[in-house]
């Protein structure tokens, strides 16, 4: 019953080969059970396929639309829990420490992450300063916060946290709003608008947060919704 | 490269008569509400999204406007006061030689944000139209919904010589009122992009009205 054709065999290539759902026949008619456990539909296309058997750090993808479906690794749990936490150590030191330090004509300024949230606070501008404090410190917190709660005790082998279901999933509203790494190259940009009008030096807030930036990086690569998923309704049962 | 699929065999979870989960992949039959996975609403397609998406990206093309016109930044130096916006603010980084800089911030600030108008548009135009998409129009919303961020930029640049630059008489940056609607169109528009069912862009007009 499975199909395959040489044309999705060669948009899939390196991957591991998705079972079709047979194109005709209503088979599953008979099934009383509220879901599909050996199907999965692509969530950005709806195609749907059997589910292969993926070996460790190989990838499954979307025979429609080259989605990665399911994409397994060894020990990405305990990776993402320890980027998690390395990103929150780092994310305090960012917030505390000043970020950048002005000096000409013997003035001279330190500013931290703090100021530059204050720069929006009076009168008209004040609801972009808490947008801005949202943006680059209490999201990415909360993101961070929230992924170590999920994946810690997957990653030593208990049974998930309770609501963890329900705070994976603010995770992943939070995710396009967690704009920590966008800050960052717009400290470099200031950087340079400056330069010319006084002496800047970098302080160790900066240093912080280019660190946060790739482990953020890092930490998304290893995650893989779809999977994080199987894996979470997997363990709960 | 994926454009080569064989559109015709591939059968969906809506017209096998179920429901994907949106969000896990989970398949269920029509009649469930909540995904017993992850807990998410269950919707074969979302009906009121190219709604939503068309308002929210009309409101972040509006906002948009005011953005370019008034002033981002307020420099006083040494008693005498000058005013720049997006564009203004672009040309001077070019003035002082840093093209790279001035590259980003154009980029950011000006490419960024008019080609995710013009892109959201056209894809939330292909499926009124009813046309089956390809894995291209994916790959498209996919780089609107990655890219839309980056705008925020500017803000943040903004906000950062503001709390940096205040050195009393001899320069002093202030945040001036386009930042407030410039950062109002990139949230407007990164929420219209997130509205977007990138599923209907697979959908024939006899697809959707099944």
């Amino acid at each position: 019953m499975l199909w395959y054709s040489s044309e999705v065999w060669q948009s899939i290539s390196k991957t591991t080969r998705p079972y079709l759902f047979p194109s005709v026949g209503l088979p599953y008619l008979g099934n009383m059970n509220d879901s599909f456990e050996d199907m999965i539909a692509c969530p950005k296309c709806d195609a749907l396929h059997r589910i292969p058997d993926v070996e460790k750090g190989a990838q499954a993808r979307c025979a429609r639309c080259d989605t990665v479906l399911m994409a397994p690794r060894d020990g990405a749990m305990t990776r993402i829990v320890m980027l998690s936490a390395t990103g929150l150590i780092l994310m305090i030191a960012a917030v505390f420490f000043p970020f950048l330090e002005l000096s000409t004509h013997g003035l001279g300024r330190k500013s931290s992450v703090f100021d530059a949230i204050l720069a929006f606070s009076d009168g008209l501008m004040l609801p972009l300063s808490f947008a801005v404090a949202a943006l680059i410190v209490v999201l990415p917190i909360t993101r961070l916060i929230a992924l170590i709660y999920v994946f810690a005790p997957m990653a030593l082998g208990w049974a998930p946290a309770r609501r963890a279901r329900a705070v994976f999933r603010m995770a992943e509203v939070i995710r396009p709003w967690a704009m920590a790494e966008i800050f960052i190259i717009g400290v470099a940009v200031a950087l340079v608008k400056v330069a010319g009008l006084a002496t800047v030096t970098l302080g160790p807030a900066f240093w912080a947060f280019v660190l946060l930036v790739i482990v953020t990086a890092l930490k998304d690569n290893f995650m893989c919704r779809v999977t994080v998923w199987q894996t979470l309704n997997q363990r709960s049962v | 490269m994926a454009d080569a699929e064989p559109a015709q065999r591939i059968v969906t979870a809506r017209s096998a008569g179920l429901v994907g989960c949106a969000e896990c992949g989970r398949v269920h039959r029509r009649d469930v509400e909540v995904c017993t996975v992850c807990g998410s609403l269950l919707r074969s397609r979302d009906g009121s999204s190219l709604q939503k998406v068309w308002a929210w990206l009309i409101a972040g093309m509006i906002v948009y406007i005011p953005a370019n016109i008034y002033p981002m930044l307020r420099t006083s130096t040494l008693g005498h006061t000058s005013e720049s916006t997006i564009i203004g603010g672009v040309l001077e980084l070019v003035e002082f030689g840093s093209y790279g800089v001035a590259f980003i911030v154009f980029f950011a600030s000006v490419v960024i944000p008019i080609s995710k108008f013009i892109a959201i548009a056209y894809l939330a135009y292909r499926v009124h139209t009813g046309k089956r998409g390809r894995a291209r129009h994916l790959h498209l919303y996919e780089v609107v919904e990655f890219i839309g961020r980056w705008s925020m930029i500017d803000v943040f640049v903004v906000a950062i010589l503001s709390a940096l630059v205040q050195l009393n008489f001899v320069a002093t940056i202030n945040p001036g009122i386009a930042a407030v609607s410039f950062a109002l169109s990139v949230a407007f528009t990164m929420i219209s992009a997130n509205s977007f069912d990138p599923r209907l862009i697979w959908d024939t007009r006899e697809g959707k009205l099944a």
